[in-house]
């Protein structure tokens, strides 16, 4: 049996069928998971799309945070599901503390759409084991609001216990500290990044399939 | 307070309003056509369809309808011409929401462009945004999903100091809103020109597909059936936006915002946009259709709520009773007049058989979308709206939708054409050492018509939803619409303003020729056709006989190539004073693929392969960029059009791209060859050697703008193949080089590496409107 990873959808979650398609093209299960539910469906992962939850109205995620699936994602984080924010998805598990730091307006002020090197720093995650240390991986960003940032504490933390996932390799876009694109918890199990991998995995509509490993990632950290 | 009290106040309220029964008893009162927009003659034939004057909600009602902007009077009898150009794909034309066409296997495609050209000068963010949202719901109504938005752009010139202000704001509202609204930005132009500075030009097109069998009808039929207004509430915003913004010049003051908010400032008339509030409404209308539970639905834009009741009652042909103090307000001192032509966005008319009232209801709530019964249809052939109730207007549904005035406005051939027309570019001084040339050529893929668009395009969303296969700068964009046959479609949108001035008839036909070149380019078959046509003021017979030139043209050119007009937009008023913009027709061209996998990118990327140049040179720089760039110069004649070529041309990129035969193609336009190398070596990574036909002249070969070409790589493998396909079909072609390393090198004339001309190509619009995205 396929393993079965749900995907939430938010009122303004726009890269909901990407992350679904992205799934499937992992040989997994997606199974669509509805903001307003306190059920999770026993899946075996959590995504957490890209898109405007609420309308990113207040800050990017502050609402969605509050949504009836998010305590149910936050609970079932903690007893060790893998859980993936991927854009507002990670702007999401911010809000909801279960990542550190926060993510602010792009130092250039604008919307920015562009394809991104990123180098994988760490493989020691439920979501990347796929990849080699130091791959790097062409994946786009699209973000307004995609410049992490943290206390200085915080940062020597990350980078001393090796949960910066993803880091910017050969330019920054958004003015991130340390060129931080993607951080892990300290379960190693919920990760998330600005960039979208889910648009990286189909050579025929991505810049590369860079993006299917940290899908099949999940699979075997989980079985 | 008590509901005694809340009773009086109601009564109160309703009593200052003007009611059918109050007009009929007061016929000499004195009511501000003139501010709302209507001529004496307009305003007597209201009389005439009412026998009696008016109600100030009916004044209102009859301002925006018979605006310009909704009711075509002016170009109605010119548009007239596109009728002739059907195909028996065509599910729905002109006068639908947005045409449809049949692309197989159960599958519609629609698509459709607007102009929000006077909102994006007085706001250009909220102008831009809402001109997003306008054409998307267009696209809805016709029951389909949208897919991808493409919009051309123009300004004045790069470097007016208004130009940072408009450019800035537009492209974050594009962006701003559609990137929020899940819509990948698939393709456009950015064009500048200073005769756009007082008005610069927002067009906007968006795609859809639909299954075949869910086309959506808009109209009210079946009397007792319900009217539902769904989404955001109705506020004080875009009041008389048709009217007062889209139907007059910028040096007329007064109007709505005058009138009715006492003061000269148009910006009230501007609509402000909540994109979420628009996605919201699309998964929730997308899933009303799905189950199959509305039977009709119109969007609500110019005109508001008038234009939606107006529109679907008219089609019906049946009456309706709408009770509009049930529509859901933002401000609740908003007077009937303000309810009925409010243009504020993210609202849907549906029409509803009362079963299933309660599902529908509940499917909004589902989506957090507000919904609101507001009236019924009714059998009695007129549009009853009451208030409180009191009845505020009763009219005939047709007299205001469809029995609008119509116009054939004097049309005179512009005083200056044969001066300007002499005037050509045979005298300029052309360069013509390599130096010279090389100078040229890096000048050109500077200037900020053919320069990178990143600075623009990087703010826009090209991925979401996963079935972008190209995004411009590719020639045009290319979507999946089906992931399980690979089916796609390409569009390309395009227009020429000088050529349009020099020549408004050749102007057309070559944007119309352009677009479909840029689609088959790609490898897409193109099927159909939509336009934005941009002029000035109607009332000036200089600007009609360019408009009556420009629809002549276009639609001898779609009936040459056998596609359709299925449907368009008009926009006049684009002048400030007594100056208009250049003739500007923007014409979309949809493409369909069987297989999207086989579309051709634009960029060199594969060494060795053999680069040929299809079609005829011909010295031609009337209009021509190189003309404008480096002299200043309008004048001359445009470049020939050839259609027939151009359909030759096509059939060869089409067939080159299915049977695997070209790597890379790019259509040649603006800047000639030259930027077309420019362009493909840097987009695919790759340099080229070019060597020009023996006995050319370089300066002709390389800037001349003559249509019906494009360049492709092609394979060594395949050259011979290819070649002989041309041969075989009578198609002029060239072999002028090769891809190779990291230069683009023109024998005998001059080299340039890939990095110079890089440097030069993007630091354009950085310069000019800020670092952008860091």
């Amino acid at each position: 049996m396929s393993a079965r990873i749900g995907v939430v959808t938010f009122p303004g979650s726009l890269d909901d069928v990407d992350a679904h398609r992205a799934v499937r093209i992992a040989g997994a299960e997606p199974v669509a998971l509805w903001h307003g539910d306190h059920d999770l469906r026993g899946v075996d992962a959590v995504i957490l799309p890209g898109g405007f939850s609420y309308g990113d109205h207040l800050r990017a995620g502050a609402i969605a945070r509050f949504s009836p699936v998010m305590r149910e994602v936050v609970d079932a984080a903690r007893r060790g599901l893998p859980v993936l924010g991927i854009c507002n998805g990670f702007q999401v598990l911010c809000e909801a503390h279960l990542l550190p730091g926060a993510l602010t307006r792009n130092a250039g002020l604008h919307f920015v759409c562009r394809d991104m090197w990123l180098r994988v720093e760490t493989v020691r995650t439920a979501w990347t084991s796929g990849y080699e240390p130091g791959q790097e991986i062409l994946v786009p960003v699209k973000h307004g609001e995609g410049r992490y940032v943290a206390a200085a504490g915080t940062l020597a933390e990350l980078e001393a216990e090796e949960r910066v996932v993803f880091r910017y390799a050969r330019g920054n876009p958004n003015g991130s500290f340390h060129d931080i694109a993607g951080v892990c918890d300290a379960s190693r199990r919920v990760v998330g990044l600005m960039p979208h991998p889910e648009h990286a995995v189909d050579g025929l509509t991505g810049p590369s399939v860079d993006g299917v490993a940290l899908f099949l990632s999940v699979l075997t950290a989980h079985v | 307070m008590s509901d005694a009290a809340q009773s009086d106040a109601a009564q109160s309220d309703a009593a200052a309003v003007d009611t059918v029964e109050l007009a009929g008893k007061t016929p000499g009162e004195h009511q501000p056509y003139e501010e709302l927009g209507l001529r004496p003659d307009e305003y007597e034939r209201i009389h005439t369809v009412l026998g009696r004057r008016p109600t100030a909600a009916e004044l209102a009602m009859y301002s925006v309808m018979w605006s310009e902007h909704c009711s075509y009077k002016s170009s109605k009898v010119h548009l007239l011409q596109f009728a002739g150009t059907r195909t028996d794909r065509l599910l729905a034309g002109i006068g639908a929401n947005a045409g449809v066409v049949d692309v197989g296997a159960g599958l519609a495609v629609t698509f459709k462009v607007e102009s929000h050209n006077h909102p994006s000068f007085v706001e250009p963010y909220q102008g831009a945004a809402t001109g997003v949202g306008g054409i998307v719901r267009d696209i809805l109504a016709m029951g389909a999903r949208p897919l991808a938005v493409l919009d051309p752009l123009r300004f004045g010139a790069a470097d007016a100091p208004d130009t940072r202000r408009v450019l800035s704001g537009v492209v974050a509202g594009i962006g701003g809103y559609g990137n929020c609204l899940g819509l990948p930005n698939i393709g456009g132009e950015v064009v500048f020109d200073p005769s756009y500075a007082g008005n610069p030009l927002v067009n906007a097109l968006c795609v859809g597909a639909l299954p075949a069998d869910r086309l959506q009808q808009a109209a009210a039929t079946g009397p007792g059936n319900l009217v539902v207004l769904v989404g955001a509430k109705t506020g004080r915003d875009g009041i008389g936006g048709v009217s007062v913004l889209a139907s007059a010049t910028f040096d007329t003051g007064g109007g709505w915002a005058g009138s009715m908010a006492g003061g000269p400032a148009k910006r009230p008339s501007v609509q402000v946009g909540d994109p979420f509030t628009e996605k919201v409404l699309i998964e929730c209308c997308l899933e009303l259709f799905a189950r199959d539970l509305v039977v009709g639905v119109q969007d609500l834009g110019g005109a508001g709520l008038t234009c939606a009741i107006s529109e679907t009652a008219a089609a019906g042909r049946a009456g309706m009773r709408v009770s509009l103090e049930r529509v859901p307000l933002r401000e609740a001192s908003m007077e009937p007049p303000e309810v009925l032509v409010s243009e504020s966005q993210e609202r849907m008319l549906l029409i509803v058989a009362p079963p299933a009232v309660d599902e529908v209801l509940a499917v909004c709530r589902r989506w957090g979308a507000l919904a609101t019964v507001i009236g019924d249809v009714t059998d009695s052939g007129r549009l009853v709206v009451t208030w409180h109730g009191e009845t505020v207007v009763d009219v005939p549904p047709a007299s205001l939708a469809d029995e609008g005035p119509v116009y054939e406005r004097p049309i005179r051939r512009p005083a200056d054409l044969d001066a300007l027309a002499a005037a050509g570019p045979g005298s300029l001084p052309r360069p013509a050492t390599g130096i010279e040339l090389r100078e040229t050529l890096v000048r050109m893929a500077a200037s900020p018509n053919l320069c990178d668009r990143s600075w623009v395009t990087e703010q826009y969303d090209r991925y979401v939803r996963g079935d972008v296969v190209l995004a411009w700068p590719e020639n045009a964009g290319v979507l999946r619409i089906d992931e399980d046959t690979e089916c796609g479609v390409a569009l390309s949108v395009d227009g020429n303003g000088r050529y349009c001035r020099l020549d408004p008839y050749t102007g057309t036909q070559l944007a119309l020729a352009e677009a479909c070149r840029n689609v088959a380019v790609t490898g897409a078959v193109p099927l159909a056709v939509t336009n934005c046509l941009n002029f000035g003021s109607p009332e000036d017979p200089e600007v009609m006989w360019q408009f009556a030139e420009a629809c002549r043209g276009l639609a001898d050119g779609c009936r040459e190539l056998g596609l359709p007009v299925t449907g368009g937009n008009v926009s006049f008023y684009n002048s400030t004073g007594a100056v208009a913009i250049h003739p500007t027709p923007v014409v979309g061209v949809l493409g369909l693929f069987d297989d999207v996998t086989r579309r051709t990118p634009l960029g060199f990327s594969e060494e060795g392969d053999t680069i040929l140049l299809l079609g005829v040179t011909r010295d031609e720089f009337g209009g021509s960029e190189w003309a404008w760039v480096t002299h200043g110069h309008l004048g001359g004649r445009p470049p020939q059009v050839d259609l027939r070529a151009e359909r030759l041309l096509a059939e060869v990129l089409v067939a080159g791209s299915r049977d695997g035969m070209v790597d890379a193609a790019h259509d040649l336009s603006d800047g000639g060859l030259a930027q077309a190398l420019v362009e493909a070596c840097l987009r695919g990574g790759a340099g080229a050697r070019i060597v020009l036909p023996a006995g050319a002249d370089p300066f002709v070969a390389l800037f001349s703008e003559s249509a019906g070409r494009a360049v492709v790589a092609v394979p060594r493998s395949e050259e011979l193949r290819f070649t002989e396909m041309c041969d075989a079909r009578g198609l002029p072609m060239t072999r002028i080089g090769v891809v190779d390393g990291d230069s683009l090198d023109v024998q005998d004339a001059f080299s340039i590496s890939l990095a110079e001309l890089e440097q030069a190509w993007n630091a354009t619009l950085p310069r000019l409107f800020g670092g952008g995205p860091v």
